[in-house]
């Protein structure tokens, strides 16, 4: 990722300008944040209606030939061999000390192929780090140039329906190839139920016409993307987690299969195995501020008595929920809900208290 | 508002309201339209001493916190309370009902040199 070259531009960039978009830097991409409706009505929309966010910076790579299940099973702690066509799984890529470098959904499409969806900012380290575990086997690692879209919210079915647009009855966290590069898969980044779909930009602002076309179907930006998720609970990653942050600590252990905890072939294994062995030395929290005031990424936490104690990673306002909503890392033993702690806002102490994650209740199931 | 009156606007998109020395500020119209929906505005203390360019007041989106700044030396005379249960007010009526602070000017003369609405408006449609 870049912050000083140009910016790649979306090809339906139109669209959104259409759609009165504000636009902003993001990994790299000039990316729509936020449109006419503005953040908290977009956000609000989406848990009550469907939203449609183009997330064409997620970077798809397909991995496809006799070994792909093998370069699979290396690179992340996944049962590979054995996991079903059409499954996709989140999971991670783990350096030597199991910290994350990235955190991903990989489908796999056929018993030789699987679909990797990775991080816009994160992409080219992916890219490396699979193609030097490939090293010696018989697998293509191809990233694809697609238009992604998603659709999400409790109406995101209907309108796909309604719309004409087949799902062939993926149920959540299930995906496959349903036409000529066209990727489908039922998943999001909201809390939500819905849709992602990666497609050649030749077909991309048709299918995205025919989905504005129902009324229930609004463009939705970054901004709120950002809210949607903190809300649902979801890791951001540069701030939830990076490479000093291994999955047990960022409380990610339930994506990992039981026989892979105490080792395994993949990258990272080792250490990770270690970590869940002796427990992490911190722990991934919700954090609630007692008021109004929102507590963002990089305030410091402390004790009642002013003590560092840890380090807020995601906050902002939860729009559904009403109240300003956060995300950091504590010690274990502070990481119980229900713990008063405080954050430091600009020299002032904001009481926050620890709180369970989620903030609002989950529709989507997976 | 009566006829000496005089309202000055900033290039940090602040619209500054004169009457007998006394300053009203707030943000305006452009600034909370980029802005978007804001949640929490933290005000000062009245009574507070602060001095040009000293950043007042923080308004905060969804999204982000951003710094309104004072716009001449002198004391915080009162604040809009009303934002603190409604910062909204700031979207729906920036440059009326969600004004931010007002403030015993030092020396009025700093505002010179700051532009008038015709003058604010045309770096705004500048971009």
């Amino acid at each position: 990722m870049s912050d000083t070259g140009p910016l790649r531009e979306l090809p339906l960039r139109h669209m959104h300008e259409e759609a009165g978009a504000r636009f902003a830097p993001f990994a790299g991409w000039s990316m729509p944040v936020s449109y006419s409706l503005g953040v908290m009505k977009e956000h609000l929309h989406t848990r009550e209606q469907a939203g449609l966010f183009d997330i064409s910076h997620m970077r798809l790579i397909r991995i496809s030939g006799p070994d792909a299940a093998t370069l699979v099973a290396r690179a992340s702690p996944l049962e590979a061999e054995s996991q079903a066509i059409g499954a996709s799984k989140y999971t991670f890529l783990l350096n030597e000390d199991a910290g994350i470098i990235d955190d991903l959904i990989v489908t796999r499409l056929a018993a030789d192929r699987f679909m990797v969806v990775a991080n816009a900012s994160r992409a080219a380290i992916d890219e490396a780090q699979l193609r030097c575990l490939a090293s010696g086997l018989n697998v293509q690692i191809e990233p694809l140039d697609r238009v992604f879209l998603a659709l999400q919210g409790p109406q995101a079915a209907e309108v796909m329906k309604d719309s004409g647009i087949e799902t062939h009855g993926l149920t959540f966290m299930h995906g496959l190839e349903t036409g000529d590069g066209w990727f489908l898969t039922r998943s999001g980044y909201t809390g939500e139920d819905g849709f992602e779909i990666a497609l050649p930009a030749s077909d991309a602002e048709t299918l995205a016409g025919k989905l504005l076309a129902d009324e229930r179907v609004e463009w939705i930006g970054l901004a709120a993307r950002d809210s949607l998720r903190l809300e649902a609970g979801l890791c951001l990653y540069g701030n939830d987690l990076d490479e000093q942050t291994d999955p047990a600590s960022a409380g990610l252990v339930w994506a990992i299969p039981k026989p892979l905890r105490g080792g395994g072939g993949y990258a990272g294994a080792e250490k990770l195995a270690e970590i869940i062995s002796a427990g992490p030395r911190k722990k991934r929290v919700g954090l609630q501020p007692e008021g109004r005031q929102p507590v963002r990424d990089g305030a410091t936490l402390t004790d009642p008595n002013g003590k560092a104690i840890g380090r807020v990673t995601s906050g902002g306002f939860g729009p559904s929920v009403g109240h300003p909503v956060a995300m950091g890392y504590v010690p274990p033993d502070l990481a119980e809900p229900g713990t008063a702690v405080q954050a430091d806002v600009r020299g002032k102490p904001v009481a926050m208290k620890i709180v369970k994650l989620p903030f609002i209740t989950k529709r989507s199931k997976g | 508002m009566s006829a000496v009156s005089k309202t000055y606007y900033t290039e940090d998109h602040e619209w500054i309201r004169v009457e007998n020395g006394v300053a009203t500020v707030g943000i305006t119209e452009y600034a909370q339209e980029q802005l978007g929906d804001l949640v929490f505005v933290e005000l000062p203390e009245p009574g507070a001493t602060v001095s040009k360019g000293d950043a007042i007041v923080v308004v905060e989106s969804v999204k982000v916190a951003s710094d309104v700044y004072a716009p001449a030396d002198g004391d915080i005379k009162s604040v809009n309370d009303a934002l603190s249960s409604e910062p909204g007010l700031v979207n729906s009526s920036a440059e009326k009902d969600g004004w931010l602070w007002t403030m015993a000017l030092s020396d009025e003369s700093q505002l010179e040199g700051l532009m008038d609405k015709s003058a604010y408006q045309t770096t705004v449609d500048q971009g």
